[in-house]
């Protein structure tokens, strides 16, 4: 197989394959929190899919060791709480979520496939991303949550939209309500996952599926595509709308603070004791 | 599996899997501290406890463990 050209993109590495296989692989310490630069990569990748037609179709994955993705990036949010005040940041906050579902949208409704490769956390908006894929290989170590709770918040990147369309609203309430963490091998008996595999071979995996959607005729492939994947637009804003109204209440702006002063990498789970 | 035996096999399963476990465990030791893990190491806890043993803890209940002997308690309520 020839080496794949690479494209060096700060917090997403791109690396594309001589079969049109291109690889986005998010690389943002501490654990590609989705901020304004990764959401940025996000939609650069996006119309790439969109306008290139040598690319066939698209691997999302991680190369850090702590997982996929721990979500949208709550410290940078927090600090422009205390720099600009929440008032002026709810806007922002809202023009980004905009931003977030219109480029979860196109990565979902690209007529090419789109896999995930993922593994240890898979918290937030990075589970929201993960569900933007059309199939997901997932290590054992994977695991899956929507926190957001515990912050005083929803999820606000369409995750409740397509977890429900997934698997169903009894396991969207459970992950909701209770913000506990999902295994690899739960989210595989609950159809979320497709393969479960081990350490360190996920990417590899979700590479030969990734090729075997490739001898599909394309055309039959984006009308499956259109079958089965595309989240309702109205349920995404209805989301969007009680995302925003939760936000811009004081006691999230405290709830975000608490976080970002925690050194610990993912303070909205329940605390380890401390000594 | 009785509580006992599957305390001695959660001892034995936390001192393989962390490094910074000490090389003699108790039932009695605190969970967190003697290990010195952190939430996403919580994380990788919960995924052996329950290939290892079968049964499922949500993160609330682990977070909330004082003991080896607490955990193992737990566990032992959902074999």
């Amino acid at each position: 197989m020839n080496a794949p050209e690479v494209a060096n993109q700060g917090p997403l590495r791109l690396e594309r394959r001589a079969d049109g296989l291109l690889e986005a692989v998010l690389c943002a310490p501490p654990l590609n929190e989705i901020g304004t630069e990764l959401l940025m990569a996000l939609e650069d990748l996006a119309e790439t899919l969109r306008r290139d037609d040598g690319v066939r179709g698209l691997l999302l994955c991680s190369t850090l060791a702590g997982g996929f993705s721990a979500g949208a990036d709550l410290r940078a949010l927090s600090a422009a709480i205390e720099a600009r005040g929440h008032e002026a940041v709810a806007g922002e906050v809202r023009a980004f979520l905009e931003r977030v579902r219109d480029c979860f949208c196109a990565l979902e409704a690209s007529p090419k496939p789109v896999v995930g490769a993922v593994h240890g956390v898979v918290f937030g908006g990075g589970f929201e991303l993960a569900l933007c894929c059309d199939l997901i290989v997932a290590e054992r170590s994977a695991r899956f949550a929507f926190p957001e709770l515990r912050l005083g918040l929803v999820p606000g990147f369409g995750g409740t939209v397509r977890l429900r369309r997934a698997a169903g609203g009894a396991l969207l309430r459970e992950l909701l309500l209770s913000g506990s963490s999902l295994s690899a091998e739960r989210a595989r008996a609950v159809g979320l996952v497709n393969q479960v595999v081990g350490e360190g071979r996920a990417r590899a995996v979700a590479r030969r599926a990734l090729e075997q959607l490739l001898r599909l005729d394309p055309h039959a492939l984006a009308a499956a595509k259109r079958l089965s994947k595309p989240a309702c637009r109205a349920e995404l804003d209805e989301e969007l709308e009680l995302f925003c109204s939760l936000f811009a209440r004081p006691e999230v702006a405290r709830a975000l603070a608490e976080f970002a002063r925690r050194k610990d990498p993912l303070p909205y789970l329940p605390r380890p004791r401390g000594p | 599996m009785d509580e006992a035996a599957l305390t001695t096999r959660l001892l034995e399963l936390s001192r393989q899997r962390f490094a910074g476990a000490p090389a003699e465990l108790s039932p009695d030791d605190d969970l967190f501290q003697s290990l010195g893990i952190d939430s996403v190491q919580a994380l990788e806890l919960l995924s052996e406890l329950e290939r290892t043993f079968g049964v499922e803890l949500p993160d609330y209940e682990l977070a909330e463990v004082r003991s080896f002997a607490e955990l193992a308690r737990k566990l032992h309520e959902r074999l």
